[in-house]
């Protein structure tokens, strides 16, 4: 009994137990209806699939069913969010202990009960339990901004302090305060239209509406709400992975501010959609501006320390060092490197591909059907949630204590064929620009072997590391209890630094 | 003495296996080569009735009224009924032919300045590209001809001009998009046309597995009226008309419709294709292209 409770203790109040249940739960939720999507469906799995587990699947239900899951995955990457958010900042135990009981029975009553909903029926008390998990996480967002107050003297750095401030006062605090009253204040833009639900609002995926010109404002609502919130998520984790190697000096006060700035501005950007669309994207487009450099200030500063620190492990400084063993030095730890080399390279898969696309909006993507326009818009977004998961996943096992061999297989594995798949996302999300309808099937059969190829490997480490922190629950001595006795969250290169 | 970081096995490795493994996806389309010919037994040229009332439509199932009766096709214009309009229109006089293609009047769209609006002016617009090398239809001696075993399929490659064109030359229309919907759903809000559910022997779709599906293509038109509870070489369809009795509603090749949105005036097109998933095959999926868009995927019917 007292080894079972010990194992709760850890996967439900220490943060890196509570951050393994997470991912566990995405990782089994991902498995379990990915097998109802197209490479599936193609191969006669989803049929099989559905029989076996007795799903309901109405047609007319699809898009339903769709948000339903979005949101569940949602609400689980936020919970993970919290927790690495309430591991590394300072706040009360209460207040840590508090925010994160209340997210995770938030997140996972509302992915159970949710997708109960959702795929096996229409008990209206389980969509009720749905929308009362999502409000629980709501709460635990509330309570995360009241903890993260920057004012509070406790929080205010001393003089000398080599981050980021103004006077006394904490930017990078100011920047994580900023991100989480602008989620909440993004996730009430949901709300509202959802609490508007059978009463002059009806559900839609937002890709469906890219070519309706009228909208009414709860739709607008929903589109900037869905838009803003993965912002946000990436956001946040830029400013986790900021804590996770310790960023600091002059370019943090710059990071620091163009956060800040850059968040405000897009949260501004998209909450006026509702009211004066005309210049929202205007506003949106200035924001993301500070929001990338900052991305690139914290590239520069993590690839700078790897190569110090990997230099340093082999008794080198960077006077000292050729290029070919700096660079070898900044590649010798693909976990934090692969964090930021996600968010650079997030500029050519996402971002570059929106610009392009938009600009030649009339004179390319409006002259194909709208499935194909559709196509693009869907690939945009599943590249940025996918590059966002990657980077969860690297910071995850570097916390996981990934050490040696194995952090350079999983490291390596997930950044290569993450990257792969999602450039052969944009390949295929982009293929009009390059080949005609008849002569496309190649093109599209080699997309898609390298996308399910690169996922498949990727879920293949996921699983992998899942087991093997599965695995270490069964050991009486195992990982778990040490972390649970070490419960704070290592800085990288604290070690050789110190 | 530095020991070597041995970050790049992995790395290399990784890159390999991507490599190796993806040399045998290149492979090029297979060449266009006829096709198994079937008789369907369903007449190209037969029409039904569709009463005027209400109707179920969209995915939310709002209650609307067509409030005249009409008739519509009861399959896709074929390849032989769209080479014939081709002869007889050019020969009178109707429509001619350009370096373009063949073209014919327009009277253009009312033009209102919108953000991302396409000017559609008074003019001759392109009907039908001639000679195209994904079209089925020909054009040898001056005259359009089929390609051999592709006659009872939809036609296609026409553009909304030449679809339009079609039925007006015939005095007929384009349906609109709710008269599309109520023949292709009736009045119950089901999903196909046939019921709620979909599998490989209602309709063709991506990857449907019927008998004109070849690799490295990605995929082909079905003769019109092939999913009538036949067997075609062992392949066994299921009757699937809609309830007025029209076929291919659902799959085949997408279908015009007459509706200029305004702002935008990209027509709407209806049904899904043998390139899309078969949730594309839902009667409310609305897709939509600019007028003078044109496609193996895409055809029509007429409505008058």
């Amino acid at each position: 009994m007292e080894a079972l409770k010990q194992r709760y203790t850890y996967l439900f109040h220490s943060t890196k137990g509570l951050v393994l249940v997470a991912i566990a739960l995405i990782a089994l939720e991902t498995v379990f209806f990915g097998m109802l999507s197209g490479p599936m469906a193609e191969l006669g799995v989803r049929d099989v699939w559905v029989r076996i587990t007795g799903m309901q699947l109405h047609p007319l239900e699809r898009e339903a069913r769709i948000i339903m899951l979005y949101h569940t995955i949602a609400m689980a990457v936020v919970a993970i969010e919290v927790y690495f958010i309430t591991g590394l900042l300072k706040m009360s135990d209460r207040q840590r202990a508090n925010i994160n009981a209340t997210i995770t029975v938030g997140y996972i009553t509302a992915m159970i009960f949710g997708m109960w909903f959702a795929y096996f029926g229409r008990n209206f008390i389980m969509h009720g339990l749905f929308i009362f998990g999502q409000s629980l996480v709501f709460f635990a967002g509330v309570m995360l901004a009241v903890a993260l107050w920057p004012w509070k003297p406790e929080y205010r750095l001393p003089e000398d302090s080599p981050y980021a401030k103004l006077g006394t006062l904490d930017l990078e605090r100011l920047a994580f305060w900023v991100m989480a009253v602008a989620t909440l204040g993004s996730a009430i833009y949901g709300a509202a239209a959802g609490a508007n639900f059978g009463n002059g609002f009806e559900l839609f995926l937002a890709e469906d509406t890219i070519r309706e010109v009228e909208k009414t404002k709860l739709e607008l609502a929903v589109i900037g709400h869905l838009h803003i919130m993965l912002t946000l998520i990436a956001v946040a984790i830029m400013l986790i992975v900021g804590r996770w190697v310790d960023f600091k000096g002059r370019l943090h006060t710059i990071y620091a501010w163009l956060t800040i700035i850059g968040t405000l501005i897009i949260t501004a950007g998209v909450w006026i959609i509702v009211v004066y669309r005309a210049i929202a994207h205007i506003i949106i487009n200035v924001g993301s501006l500070p929001v990338l450099l900052a991305a690139f200030l914290l590239t520069y500063f993590t690839w700078r320390k790897l190569v110090r620190v990997g230099l340093a492990k082999r008794g080198l400084t960077p006077d000292q060092a050729s290029f070919g063993q700096k660079l070898r030095a900044m590649l010798h730890d693909p976990l934090p490197w692969g964090a930021t080399w996600q968010m650079i390279y997030m500029n050519a898969v996402v971002t570059a591909i929106g610009i392009f696309l938009a600009v030649r909006l009339d004179e390319e993507v409006r002259k194909w059907p709208w499935r194909e326009e559709r196509v693009t818009l869907t690939g945009h977004w599943h590249i940025l949630a996918g590059i966002i998961a990657t980077i969860i996943l690297l910071y995850y096992a570097d916390l996981a204590g990934l050490k040696g061999r194995a952090r350079r297989w999983f490291g390596w594995t997930v950044i290569i064929a993450s990257d792969i798949a999602f450039a052969a996302v944009s390949l295929f999300a982009t293929k009009r620009l390059y080949v005609s309808e008849s002569q496309q099937q190649p093109l599209v059969n080699w997309t898609m072997w390298l996308t399910d190829a690169g996922l498949f490997l990727v879920l293949l480490m996921l699983g992998l590391l899942m087991v093997w922190r599965l695995v270490d629950l069964f050991k009486g001595e195992g990982r778990w209890k040490h972390e649970l006795e070490h419960p704070e969250l290592d800085v990288f290169g604290k070690e050789v630094e110190a | 003495m530095m020991r070597p970081i041995s970050f790049s096995k992995p790395l290399i490795l990784i890159a390999l296996l991507f490599l190796l493994s993806g040399v045998g996806c290149t492979a090029q389309a297979a060449p266009a080569s006829s096709p198994p010919t079937f008789d369907t037994g369903i007449d190209p040229n037969a029409w039904v009735q569709v009463p005027a009332g209400e109707f179920l439509m969209g995915l939310h199932n709002h209650e609307v009224m067509v409030a005249h009766d009409y008739e519509i096709m009861v399959t896709h214009v074929t390849n032989t009924q769209f080479a014939a309009f081709l002869n007889e229109a050019l020969a009178d006089g109707s429509i001619k032919q350009t370096e373009a293609g063949v073209v014919g009047y327009y009277p253009g769209d009312p033009f209102d300045g919108y953000k991302h609006e396409e000017k559609i002016e008074a003019g001759d617009w392109l009907l039908f590209p001639v000679n195209h090398p994904d079209a089925r239809i020909r054009q040898e001696n001056g005259a359009f001809v089929v390609l051999p075993g592709y006659e009872n399929h939809p036609a296609t490659m026409m553009t909304w001009f030449g679809a339009r064109a079609y039925c007006e030359y015939y005095g007929w229309r384009l349906p609109t998009e709710e008269e599309w919907e109520k023949a292709a759903r009736g009045e119950d809000g089901r999903a196909y046309p046939w019921g709620d559910e979909i599998d490989e022997s209602n309709a063709n779709y991506y990857k449907s597995h019927d008998p004109f599906e070849r690799p490295n293509t990605p995929g082909d038109t079905t003769p019109v009226g092939f999913y009538n509870g036949k067997s075609y070489n062992g392949f066994q369809t299921m009757n699937s008309p809609s309830p007025y009795g029209l076929y291919d509603m659902a799959g085949n090749v997408w279908q015009w419709t007459s509706d200029d949105p305004p702002k935008t005036h990209l027509r709407y097109l209806k049904g899904g294709s043998f390139m899309d998933y078969a949730y594309n095959l839902r009667s409310w999926t609305r897709n939509s292209a600019s007028p003078e868009y044109f496609s193996i995927a895409v055809g029509f019917r007429c409505a008058r």
